[in-house]
């Protein structure tokens, strides 16, 4: 619990600092004889016994514009990597967890529709930890904002502060569809991780992700907004993007293209 | 100064055995209901991931408001000096820790996992109200039950002031801790705004009271003992101001919002199109819980005590009816992330939310209310918390 704690606090860095921790550990990685290592360890995924490092922020792009209508590929297969129901097959739809869901937004003058999945924002500044009386709620180092499910105390006050609903509680005991990567429990609060126990493998990517490119439509990108040369900073750099209620200043790991 | 004789009161009558038992049945209710919504999980009740704080928040939160206002009567006599309180300070002690104790009960009986209490008092993080709450909530406990001694004990009568100006300013900082529990929130339009703490600080001053009166009331009434009119006029004129300074809260808080266009669709919801949320707001708070209270306290009826008590009623029904719309209200409005946009989901995005409690949460809430009895009715039996006469001749004599 004080190694996460320590790490969140790491986390809460200023945008200069964390600039300078960038350029400094690019800067050492350079001058590493072997860089060739650090990049094997990073696609290996890092060992237990190191923590999350707030050198590497993971994030997500999703480009609204390339965003199918009816595709809901990138919940199917969230839902199947982490083990929650689908809502079409659970029997209290109301109450169902969802991580993840697909928005249909529609411009009420000009009637334009724009498809987008939400889930977690993994903001640097979340409200959901703010809010977490025993600090369940917690982010980790490299900006995953994650649930810690054995000092989850089922309070929803996190759900209470989320803006943008991403939290869910399991409202009934679980069904034998659990992954053992990924604890799940009555009366608890869950929510995206980004697939933390992928990012930790050493896949580099979501299960969203994942399937969104299979299926051709490759509307979401994921990566390490940290680094220059990552995918995501590419595309960040490219195209205009926007959070989501950007009014509330969260800083948030999910941009949005063509909302 | 004249002294005042304390007495327990008999109760070995059938009438005191039958409330008891009824309070008691209601306790045993409350514990079956919490059963079932820790066996089958929040899927019993009427909440989901959009109303995620139901019918028992509205309890727990009325009953935690109304403790720490119903120590008001002991604070005026202990912190401002006014003699005429003194005889009412104990049972307004009482009545603050059995309230607070009913609330604390519903709140963490509602929990997920209830049954991880302990989790919630060794893990805290300082920069969640909920933690903080948690610090006030024992401190109350603490600082009341000193007072309470202070008052019973001769022998530590002298530290009687210091305990209740401590217990003052405590249930001011928690009642601003309770209000700020929803102050603090970004998310919503509705909470999110300094003006919740003060409000609620007013709010419990005129709930904790009504619910003093009618307490003090009925135990007079039933145990025959002698309950003049100075003592009904003058807190009743008191609970006039603090009604009063609700309605003025309320007032204020939505005319500012009205100001705002952003916030034009969520008042619009609450006073116009809400359904049971503008029907509650207006019928219940604003009418039943301020209105008319203040008409039959100001009016010729307010001289007649059964119509004071039916006004303590009133705003009781009130605050509940306040706390429904402040807690639930503001969750069944959709969360506004695309200003300007219809939007759709499987997550119910876009949609205002439904709501009904289920059996269990309601018995869960009425628990609450029955435990915070139920301990008064005990106490008041144990413990010589009761002056044996407030005719106005005592009371006279106490202010000279």
């Amino acid at each position: 619990m004080s190694e996460m704690k320590q790490d969140s606090e790491n986390a809460a860095v200023s945008p200069e600092r964390r600039r300078f921790i960038s350029a400094a550990t690019a800067t050492a990685a350079g001058l590493t004889i072997a860089p060739g290592v650090m990049l094997y360890e990073v696609a290996h995924g890092r060992p237990e016994e190191q923590a999350a490092s707030s050198a590497v922020r993971w994030g997500m792009m999703v480009d609204a514009t390339k965003c199918a209508t009816g595709c809901d590929d990138c919940v199917t297969a969230c839902s199947t990597e982490n083990g929650w129901t689908p809502v079409a097959e659970s029997k209290h739809p109301k109450q169902a967890p969802q991580w993840i869901r697909k928005l249909v937004l529609q411009d009420p003058l000009t009637q334009m529709e724009t498809n987008l999945p939400m889930l977690c924002q993994h903001c640097a500044e979340p409200p959901c930890v703010d809010v977490c009386p025993t600090g369940a709620s917690f982010k980790r180092a490299d900006g995953l904002v994650l649930v810690n499910r054995h000092t989850c105390i089922g309070c929803r006050y996190c759900m209470m502060a989320c803006p943008y609903k991403a939290r869910s509680l399991v409202h009934e005991s679980l069904n034998d569809t659990q992954k053992p990567d990924v604890p799940r429990g009555i009366g608890t609060v869950e929510s995206c991780t980004f697939c933390v126990q992928k990012i930790d493998r050493g896949d580099g990517t979501t299960a969203c992700v994942e399937a969104c490119t299979a299926s051709g439509h490759n509307a979401l990108v994921f990566g390490d907004m940290n680094d220059p040369e990552s995918e995501i900073s590419k595309k960040l750099r490219e195209l205009p993007t926007k959070q989501v209620r950007a009014d509330l200043n969260l800083n948030l790991g999910v941009r949005y293209h063509g909302i | 100064m004249a002294s005042i004789t304390f007495r327990e009161v008999e109760g070995s009558s059938p009438k005191f055995w039958m409330l008891f038992g009824a309070l008691g049945l209601f306790v045993l209710f409350g514990a079956l209901a919490w059963n079932t919504m820790h066996h089958y999980g929040h899927v019993v009740t009427g909440m989901d991931n959009q109303i995620v704080w139901g019918l028992p928040h509205v309890f727990a939160v009325f009953l935690i408001v109304a403790a720490s206002g119903a120590l008001n009567v002991a604070s005026i006599a202990s912190v401002f000096n006014k003699p005429m309180y003194k005889p009412l300070a104990p049972l307004s002690a009482i009545l603050a820790l059995a309230l607070m104790l009913g609330g604390l009960l519903v709140l963490v009986l509602d929990l997920g996992r209830s049954d991880r209490l302990i989790v919630a008092m060794t893990h805290f993080n300082f920069k969640s109200m909920f933690t903080w709450n948690v610090f006030l909530y024992s401190g109350f406990f603490v600082l009341v039950g000193v007072y309470l001694w202070t008052m019973m004990d001769r022998t530590v009568k002298t530290y009687s002031k210091a305990a209740g100006t401590a217990a003052f300013i405590w249930r001011l900082t928690l009642t601003t801790g309770t209000g700020s529990l929803f102050g603090f929130l970004i998310a919503r339009e509705l909470y999110g705004t300094a003006m919740l703490a003060p409000m609620f600080i007013i709010m419990s001053f005129a709930y904790g009271l009504a619910i003093y009166l009618m307490v003090l009331a009925a135990s007079y009434a039933w145990t025959g003992r002698t309950l003049g009119d100075a003592v009904m006029m003058r807190l009743k004129t008191l609970l006039v101001v603090f009604v009063a300074a609700v309605l003025y809260f309320v007032v204020v808080q939505h005319l500012t919002n009205l100001y705002f266009a952003k916030y034009h669709a969520v008042e619009a919801f609450i006073l116009r199109d809400g359904g049971i949320f503008t029907v509650l707001f207006w019928v219940g708070h604003i009418a039943l819980g301020c209105v008319a209270p203040l008409v039959i306290l100001l009016s010729r009826l307010g001289k007649q005590r059964t119509w004071i008590m039916i006004a303590c009623a009133l705003v009781i029904i009130g605050g509940l009816a306040q706390m429904y719309v402040t807690i639930i209200g503001a969750q069944a409005f959709p969360l506004d992330m695309f200003p300007g946009m219809n939007v759709k989901s499987s997550f119910f995005d876009g949609e205002v939310h439904s709501y009904t409690p289920s059996v269990p949460e309601i018995f869960l809430g009425l628990g609450g209310v029955a435990i915070a009895l139920l301990v008064t009715t005990f106490a008041v039996k144990v413990l010589r918390l009761l002056p044996v006469t407030l005719d106005d001749e005592t009371v006279a004599k106490l202010e000279h």
